[in-house]
């Protein structure tokens, strides 16, 4: 078992306020969507309140919803996010999103048994922003390994 | 590393051992090689070998059905993930089309490249649905369930760095291929293969 696990942000800029009928396609396949990743191999924790929804959240701005997540691993994130349902909502994240001009999601390595908070999530999008992925701070394009000792943990 | 697996396949039998393997969804053993393609367990270990180091196909040790007294485990082969592409002189369009993803996604025109995909797959259409799949790459297989799926992903590295953009591009592009003929095109990924998978319109589920 490794002993690092994988933190994940993502933020969206909405198109129309979270309630509008804009959104409401997005809103109402959330439940769905969250109910998948829980079931989905690797998957640890993620932000959310009382209602099980995180859209509340908008620590950037007002019109930034986050998605913070913690996984097991690369792959088992990557997985969730491509060889699932999710997929689909993902294919359609224009209908209710606009684009940002700069990275919106960013990844990067936590001791297991602890959780990333909103400010450590903001410093770490901040960091990849600035210098580009690194062991620091990464991309589902480019990740990095947890560390050394992980690496030859995992081959043994 | 490529042009040595396009070399390997030059000779006519292991061609043949190579379209065998990779035309099959489950590993093969050398004795199922040996049967198909009509030749001695020897040769096709030698050719399975060399397709082995060639990268083309990846062996493992298949752990052997029945109990105690079955034997060692048999090898089995099954054609290897790694992507082969040869052009002469050097082209790299994966790199291109990675930029011109990020691209798209930065300036949020995946639907302007859906459209583009459906209007790609209108001029790709044409005589049976399966067959025109099968050239284009996508390895098609009817399942129990009389849903067409797709084995091989002809977007694979892209797909995996660009998700949305390329699953949604692909999607809108087979959705033009195959036409309304009864049938729905839609996102269905599995752990392996394509992520569209078309079902039958009078197929309830």
């Amino acid at each position: 078992m490794s002993d690092h696990h994988l933190a994940q942000l993502n933020i969206a800029r909405l198109r129309a306020p979270i309630d509008s009928p804009d959104l409401a396609d997005f809103v109402a396949r959330l439940p769905e969507i969250h109910d998948l990743a829980e079931r989905s191999p690797g998957y640890v924790w993620r932000l959310q309140d009382d209602s099980g929804d995180a859209t509340a959240f908008r620590p950037f701005e007002p019109d930034v919803i986050v998605n913070l997540t913690v996984w097991e691993s690369v792959e088992s994130l990557r997985a969730f996010v491509y060889r699932t349902a999710h997929l689909e909502p993902m294919r359609r994240r224009r209908e209710w999103f606009v684009p940002l001009d700069a990275e919106h999601l960013v990844l990067w390595w936590i001791p297991a048994g602890t959780l990333p908070s909103i400010e450590e999530a903001a410093g770490k999008l901040a960091a990849l922003r600035r210098s580009g992925p690194s062991a620091e701070a990464f991309t589902l394009r480019e990740p990095f390994p947890a560390s050394i000792d992980d690496r030859r943990s995992e081959t043994t | 590393m490529s042009l040595e697996a396009i070399a390997a396949l030059r000779e006519p039998v292991r061609r043949t051992v190579y379209e065998y393997v990779a035309a099959r969804a489950e590993p093969v053993t050398r004795n199922e090689v040996a049967e198909a393609v009509g030749i001695g367990r020897t040769l096709a270990a030698f050719h399975l070998d060399k397709l082995t180091d060639a990268g083309l196909l990846e062996a493992a040790n298949a752990p052997r059905a029945g109990g105690p007294g079955a034997g060692r485990p048999a090898k089995v082969y099954r054609r290897s993930a790694a992507e082969h592409t040869v052009s002469v002189p050097p082209r790299d369009y994966r790199l291109l089309a990675g930029v011109l993803a990020s691209a798209v996604e930065r300036v949020g025109a995946e639907p302007a490249a859906y459209a583009a995909a459906a209007a790609q797959g209108a001029k790709l259409a044409g005589g049976d649905a399966v067959a025109r799949l099968a050239e284009l790459g996508y390895e098609p297989y009817q399942d129990g369930d009389r849903t067409v799926r797709l084995r091989n992903c002809p977007f694979d590295a892209l797909a995996h760095s660009h998700p949305g953009l390329v699953c949604g591009l692909n999607l809108a592009m087979l959705e033009a291929v195959v036409g309304d003929g009864g049938h729905v095109v839609r996102l269905d990924p599995g752990p392996t293969g394509c992520c569209v998978a078309i079902h039958s319109k009078n197929n309830h589920r």
